[in-house]
């Protein structure tokens, strides 16, 4: 049977560390989940068709698009967004790593690009300047022109997170 | 900030320097408040039903089961919203011109009749987003099909479908003339004439064009987040809705990128703003994907027939264009202004003597355009290169050799061939782009490039080079204001009327006031978008905000520091020719320990204290700045493009760009602004494009059909910023770099595949897809 609008579903995960638990419409998508039931704005919708990329969360360490993701998806399962990258009040190193190399103009793609880098360098995978542009080549952001961004993720991967092939 | 955390003890030690961004601490951690971010209690969700056809006549609009879906609280139709009238064009003198030029404004929801795939008809509010867009479905709308006219050449031929009856397909038309054109084709010993299009693409900033009202009926006071140019989406909104411009304040949001598109004000924020006080409760409108890229502004859809008269060396006589520029089914608000840009700036960066440019904003059955960077500059640039190009083949000479024969020098200046942009007459007044050029040349490395493209070609590959030269127009809108304060606790706050787009205004304003007062940029707050607090301003766009905004906020500072002076002078007990600002305090010459900080002026200056001295309280100053002149940046772009001969895909294998920037207040924004408007110019070239059917259906309505280049496909960028030609007329020296970056793209690849093939003047249209660049290589092949 077709679901409705109105069917509601009890959706239960970790987010950043934090467990929560919200009744929501079956419909509802991860990204208006983590914007709308939790607050967490950090996490942008750019296209809603899984394209551009600014929506990447983390589900479980693995980078997904949470626009094209039910809440329920994500039940029982853990969620990392953008602001869970900070340590504390502190950028972490790839976060200062993007400030450091100008990495961001607008900013609206940067939660983004800060995800799927974070997935990448978790990775444990060594990496170089064309690996780095291969993985962020599912992120789309319309002021830097990426230089700045693959400089800024090879500099994480030097400090320590991650490897430099 | 300094590495040792002390405040700088002398001016000129922020300006100039790679200053990290004041945005970016809230931005990374995700704390950064965009439009869509703000959420206000019962606020409805509006969502905008828009035409599925062309052009067509509406014989009804049934909204009744829209409105009976549990939750909806509102339906509109193009009769609830009639009387508010069409978004009124700005005023900035074409009125006068084109006394009719408000019949082709735009509507909020259509009447009768619709224009374009996208027109919007009605709007739903309800309490969740996702109830308004399953009610926007339920709106049924019985549509009767015209014909529809897409062509703008077509669209001014005898018999096409007439948008605005009556009123004919040509909204305006623009001459400029200087010259004996005529004497010099008839003197011409060679002449060359080319038909070029651009095709039509735009900013596509990531963060679509959203919106959020909330309404105040105790005081009928509505308050708007999400807009750019707040004043004068403030000042229009006022006049659609019959407000007093103090009645409307719009609040900061961060702005996730505009690129001219989303600097207007639309149909869509005077829906939301009408339905907020109608309904009395707030409104959010948040854009989807799907419907930016059919109801945003489009931008450079351009047709140019252009011509030019050479001697027998090469040398430019004149030169012709006449140009036919599609606008879309409306003219948006600062129409005709991109079309007036365009036939402004054809000459570009070289001696003309004699021009003849004529031409015609277009009325079609497509999405109304507007303002995308570089306006006009990248159409024209494109089509004068091109022209050059050929005519570098026609005589046997290098395209280098043609453009250094024409290019302006200083020997030149001022260069004023007596005709106005925007109301504002053309002055080139510093600089040498020759020498420029042949100091960017190198620097590319142009002798390598083409060495190495030779050798690529013998062994069977398709690679070639190309060149482009740009002159940019930057600062528009002659003035800007600033205001700052000074608080008790040491925080500075500089109030500006530009506004922050992506571009890291907060920062280049927060180091040049940090100069001026000798303070660290991390103790300065710069505030934008805010109406109560800065009741004028004109915003950022045209390249003007570091060199206008700059100018208001350092004329602001000079007059805190002349305040800080007064005040400390009474206060120390000396002339205030014995004080001097180091460290960001006052202090007395010679006697250092007997000095003030500027926060300790400003407590000083209580209300009490000022109102015993006769004087306003506290520490700060305010501006107005008026620019002289328009500035007048240039550049070169070099690059090595390689076709790949089964997929037709196109690499870029090298990529130069080169800009005079007259004074680079922060050399990593900088950097940015010219590599991030280079991205958009390889888009432009290669990628992008607002495809139609042949029934005016948009072919691109996600991003899975219109390509955003990205990390894979944009090269790392090399890039020459010079600061040889300072601008006489701005207190920074400065030149407005965000658009250069952009403008000579589309010809330098245009003639880097030409170069590739073997063909000179073979490219004639932008972009060019894959399957355009195998047509192209084909018939060479064979």
């Amino acid at each position: 049977m077709r679901a409705q609008a109105t069917d509601s579903v009890t959706v239960a995960m970790t987010v950043n560390g934090v467990s929560c638990s919200r009744t929501v419409s079956a419909r509802t998508t991860l990204a208006d989940f983590l914007r709308e039931e939790l607050e967490l704005t950090g996490t942008k919708l750019g296209c809603e068709h899984g394209v551009c990329g600014a929506c990447t969360v983390l589900i479980d360490g693995a980078s997904a698009r949470s626009c094209l993701t039910l809440a329920a998806q994500a039940d029982g399962r853990e969620v990392t967004t953008v602001e869970g990258l900070s340590e504390g009040r502190e950028l972490n190193r790839l976060q200062a790593s993007f400030r450091d190399h100008y990495g961001l103009q607008c900013g609206f793609c940067t939660a983004g690009f800060l995800v799927t880098a974070t997935e990448l360098l978790a990775s444990g995978e060594a990496v170089d300047e064309a690996r780095v542009r291969e993985v962020l080549g599912g992120n789309l952001c319309r002021c830097t022109g990426y230089e700045t961004i693959v400089a800024a993720v090879l500099d994480a991967a030097d400090a320590g997170q991650g490897v430099r092939r | 900030m300094n590495p040792d955390g002390k405040a700088n003890e002398r001016p000129g030690t922020h300006v100039g320097q790679p200053v990290l961004r004041l945005e970016d601490d809230r931005l990374l951690r995700g704390r950064a408040r965009f439009a869509d971010d703000v959420d206000l209690r019962g606020q409805l969700h509006m969502r905008i039903v828009r035409s599925p056809v062309a052009h067509g006549e509406i014989r009804s609009v049934d909204a009744s089961a829209a409105e009976a879906l549990p939750g909806v609280a509102l339906v509109l139709r193009g009769k609830d919203v009639e009387e508010l009238g069409t978004v009124p064009l700005e005023q900035i003198g074409y009125h006068e011109i084109f006394p009719d030029l408000e019949a082709f404004g735009h509507p909020l929801l259509a009447v009768d009749r619709v224009l374009y795939v996208g027109q919007p008809v009605a709007a739903v509010l309800a309490e969740d987003p996702y109830v308004a867009e399953d009610a926007a479905d339920l709106v049924f709308v019985d549509y009767e099909p015209l014909p529809v006219v897409l062509d703008p050449v077509e669209a001014l031929a005898p018999g096409a479908p007439e948008l605005h009856p009556g009123k004919g397909n040509e909204g305006a038309r623009f001459e400029r003339r200087y010259g004996d054109i005529d004497a010099a084709f008839a003197a011409a010993a060679h002449r060359v004439s080319l038909e070029l299009r651009m095709g039509r693409h735009t900013g596509m900033p990531m963060e679509t064009r959203n919106i959020v009202v909330d309404y105040d009926r105790s005081r009928d006071h509505l308050s708007v987040w999400g807009v750019v140019h707040v004043h004068d989406t403030r000042r229009l909104m006022a006049a659609m809705l019959g407000m007093p411009l103090s009645s409307i304040s719009t609040r900061p949001t961060d702005l996730g990128g505009n690129f001219g598109v989303r600097g207007g004000i639309f149909p869509e924020y005077v829906l939301a703003a009408f339905a907020a006080r109608r309904i009395d409760r707030p409104v959010k409108w948040v854009e989807d994907r799907a419907e930016h890229l059919v109801a945003t502004s489009h931008a450079r859809e351009q047709v140019h027939r252009i011509e030019g008269a050479f001697d027998a060396d090469g040398r430019l006589l004149g030169l012709r264009d006449e140009i036919w520029h599609n606008k879309g089914a409306f003219f948006r608000q600062a129409a005709p202004l991109i079309t007036d840009i365009t036939v402004g700036m054809v000459c570009g960066p070289y001696r003309v003597p004699a021009y003849d440019g004529r031409i015609h904003a277009v009325l079609t059955n497509k999405t109304p355009s507007g303002a995308y960077r570089a306006p006009g500059r990248y159409e024209a640039t494109f089509a004068r290169e091109r022209l050059l190009d050929s005519a570098a083949a026609e005589l046997g000479i290098d395209p280098v050799e043609i453009r250094r024969r024409n290019l302006l020098t200083e020997d030149d200046l001022p260069w004023e061939p007596g005709f106005e942009i925007v109301f504002e007459p053309v002055s080139y007044n510093s600089g040498d782009v020759l020498a420029h050029f042949e100091k960017a040349l190198p620097a590319a490395d142009l002798e390598g490039m083409r060495a190495e493209a030779t050798e690529l070609r013998a062994a069977g590959r398709v690679v070639g080079v190309g060149i482009g030269v740009l002159m940019d127009k930057a600062g528009l809108g002659l003035y800007e204001t600033a205001a700052i304060e000074v608080d008790p606790t040491g925080r500075i706050r500089v109030m500006t009327g530009g506004s922050s787009v992506g571009q890291g205004i907060e920062t280049v304003l927060a180091q040049i006031v940090a100069d001026e007062l000798t303070v660290d940029p991390g103790q300065i707050d710069v505030i934008h978008g805010d109406t109560d607090l800065i009741p004028d301003g004109v915003g950022s766009w045209s390249s003007r905000s570091t060199v206008i905004a700059g100018g208001a906020a350092i004329n602001a500072a000079r007059r805190t520091r002349e305040k800080a002076f007064r005040i400390a002078a009474g206060l120390l007990e000396v002339a205030e020719g014995d004080l001097d600002l180091q460290g960001g305090s006052v202090v007395v010459r010679g006697v250092p320990d007997r000095r003030l900080t500027l926060a300790e002026i400003a407590a000083a200056w209580d209300g009490w204290t000022a109102r015993l001295a006769g004087d306003e309280p506290g520490l700060g100053g305010r501006d107005v700045y008026l620019e002289e002149h328009m500035n007048y940046p240039y550049g070169v772009t070099v690059v090595q493009l390689e076709i790949d001969r089964r997929t037709g895909g196109a690499t870029l294998r090298r990529f130069f760009t080169s800009c005079e920037a007259g004074r680079a207040i922060n050399p990593l924004t900088t950097a940015g602004q010219v590599i991030g408007a280079a991205a958009q110019g390889i888009g432009g070239a290669l990628f992008e494009e607002l495809a139609y059917d042949e029934d005016g259906q948009p072919l691109a309505t996600s991003f899975i059909d219109y390509l955003l280049p990205t990390a894979t496909e944009v090269p790392p960028i090399e890039l020459l910023v010079c600061e040889d030609a300072p601008t006489p007329d701005n207190p920074l020296r400065a030149k407005g770099i965000g658009e250069v970056g952009l403008i000579a793209v589309g010809a330098a690849i245009a003639a880097a595949v030409d170069d590739a093939v073997g063909v000179p003047g073979l490219v004639a249209k932008l972009p060019l897809s894959p399957a355009d660049l195998l047509a192209l290589v084909e018939p060479v092949r064979a």
